[in-house]
């Protein structure tokens, strides 16, 4: 059987766009491929580390584990969306490198783009609340601990919690995830 | 790129059936978080897909006319636990299916596909079976519907036809009227984890609360399919609600579960967590059902 193409319409990162693509590619490949935008990370291609997350209508998803044809009509951000128009990082990222955040960075863009979900809510969330909401993404480099806090932080700041949000800082994360109910 | 050999998109449910029917070695994808990695895998490499996700109109949870509950086949569970209809009538099932994988599986997996790859140790299976959940199938012969008992016919096999898919998932309003019921997923790990076993009970307790006016026990990886602990469940129809009695129920579920050795947990251990899990599954059941252990 010859190859299938289609043309695929969507938004991203807030401009509409356009292109013919292959029926066997996955969104990642069409977003780095076709768009170049590489902060998309290739890392397990499964659906299990996370790194390949970008906001689709508003929620995560695994580009990797998504046909590039079911972009059709959707509305897609990635981290090069959220850099401001004088080239300045986003709060979030900003506080991703002062966290110490980021080691090898592989993992980051997906942090981001979750933690970019998240934080959008408005909600303040409890620390349980925000693991569980951060815990679709693998990292070997940080231990999580500094993803985290920078999570946390971003979240009070925008919260208007400053001194909570400094808290944070000076006190390093006291608090520890109860274990499971396990049974 | 996948080794997908070709791929047809659905545009209604009428135009998947035809497409099924079109091309009877195609397999269905919906999330696709089960078929896309087994393609990545090889073993599904090189399939023909008839895709069904773009269908919004398998979207969605309502209260049909026949006051049953219908989730849209392709809602995802993100989306079931965060629907005030579940949260308000069967919201055991948005807690389950919130423990499902990670939050980017469940904003891309489906309950259908969930309930249709036939696999034991779905987090949604062992609650819809615990909630007598009904199947509607639509095919080439029209609608027909399914109690979800007959719908796993054995271990990734269940009751579709050639040119059919699963439409929906009802849920009787005699099932989830005065309804409370707790799930709880044993597994190693607290996200992005397979269940070793999974418990799902319910209950109806009577006005006074103090008797069991039925109880209902599900589970996964107990058997090759998701099954119910029926002995039990027979055992403790119009009982009291004491101590001994939820006691008894727990070991009773031993007559019905038969769990197998695999390399993620052996055979007695998940014996021994069946009944741990459905005293406790029990207790939290009559805990939201207002109910009282006396005794």
């Amino acid at each position: 059987m010859d190859n299938q193409y289609k043309v695929v319409h969507c938004t991203i990162n807030g401009k509409a766009v356009e292109k013919v693509v292959d029926v066997r590619a996955s969104l990642t490949d069409m977003l780095r491929n076709d768009y170049r935008l590489t902060s998309v990370k290739k890392g397990c291609e499964v659906g299990e580390c996370g790194a390949c997350t970008v906001i689709i209508d508003g929620e995560g998803f695994n580009s990797c584990i998504y046909l590039a044809v079911w972009a059709e009509g959707k509305e897609i951000w990635t981290v090069e969306g959220l850099i401001s128009p004088e080239g300045e990082l986003s709060d979030i990222q900003e506080a991703f490198v002062e966290e110490g955040a980021i080691q090898c960075g592989f993992c980051s863009p997906g942090f981001i783009m979750t933690s970019w979900e998240i934080l959008k809510s408005g909600k303040e969330y409890t620390d349980d609340e925000l693991r569980k909401l951060l815990s679709g993404h693998l990292c070997r480099c940080t231990g999580y601990e500094n993803i985290f806090r920078a999570v946390k932080k971003t979240m009070l700041r925008r919260l208007g919690k400053k001194k909570e949000a400094e808290k944070v800082n000076s006190q390093g994360i006291t608090e520890y995830p109860n274990p499971m109910p396990f049974i | 790129m996948y080794d997908i050999k070709a791929l047809y998109e659905a545009e209604s449910v009428e135009h998947a059936i035809k497409l099924l029917q079109e091309h009877p070695e195609a397999q269905i994808i919906a999330g696709g978080s089960d078929v896309l990695v087994q393609i990545r895998e090889g073993r599904r490499a090189g399939v023909e897909l008839v895709s069904i996700y773009m269908l919004d109109e398998l979207r969605g949870v309502s209260i049909d006319e026949e006051e049953n509950i219908r989730i849209g086949s392709l809602t995802s569970f993100a989306h079931i636990t965060k629907d005030p209809i579940i949260q308000k009538y069967i919201n055991v099932l948005g807690e389950a299916v919130d423990m499902v994988g990670g939050p980017q599986i469940r904003a891309i997996g489906t309950i259908g596909g969930n309930t249709c790859n036939g696999v034991t140790s779905a987090d949604s299976a062992s609650t819809l079976m615990a909630w007598d959940a009904v199947m509607e199938v639509t095919g080439p012969e029209g609608v027909r519907r399914v109690p979800i008992q007959d719908f796993y016919i054995k271990a990734k096999v269940v009751d579709l036809k050639p040119g059919e898919l699963q439409t929906a998932i009802l849920i009787p309003k005699s099932s989830y009227e005065n309804c409370y019921g707790h799930y709880i997923k044993y597994a190693m790990r607290n996200a992005l984890d397979i269940t070793t076993t999974g418990c799902s009970v319910n209950v109806v307790l009577s006005e006074d609360k103090k008797k069991f006016e039925r109880v209902r026990a599900g589970y996964g990886v107990a058997a090759p399919i998701p099954m119910r602990a029926t002995t039990a469940e027979e055992f403790l129809k119009g009982k009291n609600v004491t101590e001994k009695n939820i006691k008894e129920f727990s070991e009773m579920v031993l007559e019905d579960v038969n769990p197998r050795n695999s390399w993620r947990a052996s055979r007695a251990l998940r014996r021994h967590i069946s009944v741990v899990m459905a005293e406790r599954a029990l207790r939290e059941s009559i805990r939201l059902a207002g109910g009282e252990i006396n005794g």
